[in-house]
């Protein structure tokens, strides 16, 4: 019950991150590829909480962490660029 | 007490899930760079709060860690959003206005005119 | 286990296809967002064959450091990359 949920999650995650990549590659401004890359960090920070919980290790939690943080100073570091005051 | 903790953890986790693949769903097939931005951060944000959380439920030693995430998510998801849509609006790409909005409240201007050869 | 398995094949494929999209690309500023992508797969990869510390390196550098240098370096240059000329080629063009 408990392994079949956990592939289910998986499953969307992983069809979410499909989505994603193809929206990055295919689209046709760049403030339409940042979206994609802030998308895909959520994306990811959830994936490898669940991925902590698939292999039973509390230090992979902080992975995500780090991750958050970072990722989003870089998508902020993009967007001023964008508007033109960095 | 188990069984509960572990019962609702399970649904959080597939509401996450759903909401996640909705959210790069919605980055695919929405037709402009605002809705692309409505729908892949506010579904996101959810459905990696739920996921989180969930997480937290079934293994329940590490909801303090599970906490400062979803803090974190809440507080840093709308900022990278609004910044996005303020570099996109300050690059003159404007929103899409079919019919009834016709007041632009960021430029304090009606737009109802000039909106057609802006958005062609 | 082979569920896991066939999700990290996808995903490589997806960072191998991202990476090329990335190599063939004229913006450069495309270009370092798709350098944002690569890097964020794969760390879920790393992730996945049980390197925790190499994925902590792989967000911290991959993601914030080197996007911000690349950005600050497109700032002070130029962000369209010229057109490689063709030497060999008769001038009928």
């Amino acid at each position: 019950m408990v392994n079949m949920i956990i592939y289910i999650t998986l499953g969307f995650m992983i069809t979410g991150i499909f989505f994603a990549v193809l929206r990055f590659i295919k689209g046709p401004t760049a403030a339409d590829r940042t979206v994609a890359l802030d998308t895909l960090t959520t994306i990811a920070m959830a994936l490898l909480v669940l991925l902590a919980f698939v292999f039973k290790r509390f230090i992979y939690v902080d992975v995500a962490l780090v991750y958050g943080v970072l990722g989003f100073i870089g998508v902020l570091v993009i967007a001023r660029y964008l508007e033109g005051a960095l | 007490m188990r069984d509960i903790l572990e019962i609702i953890g399970l649904i959080l986790l597939l509401i996450g899930g759903i909401f996640l693949f909705l959210g790069g769903l919605g980055i695919f097939r929405m037709p402009d760079t605002y809705n692309r931005l409505q729908a892949g951060t506010k579904a996101t944000t959810l459905g990696g709060m739920s996921v989180i959380l969930g997480v937290g439920f079934l293994e329940p030693g590490w909801i303090i860690k599970a906490m400062v995430l979803v803090i974190f998510i809440a507080f840093s998801n709308p900022i990278s959003s609004h910044a996005l849509a303020r570099a996109n609006y300050k690059r003159k790409n404007y929103p899409y206005l079919k019919g009834g909005a016709e007041y632009d409240q960021y430029r304090e201007v009606y737009v109802n005119q000039e909106n057609k050869e802006e958005n062609k | 286990m082979i569920i896991y398995i066939i999700l990290l094949l996808f995903l490589l494929l997806l960072m191998i296809g991202t990476a090329i999209y990335s190599i063939v690309q004229r913006d450069l500023l495309y270009a370092v967002i798709g350098t944002g992508v690569i890097s964020l797969i794969l760390s879920i990869l790393f992730l996945f064959l049980q390197a925790p510390d190499v994925a902590l390196t792989e967000a911290a550098i991959g993601v914030a450091l080197t996007t911000i240098v690349f950005i600050i370096t497109i700032r002070n240059t130029v962000r369209f990359e010229e057109e490689p000329k063709r030497p060999s080629k008769p001038a009928s063009k």
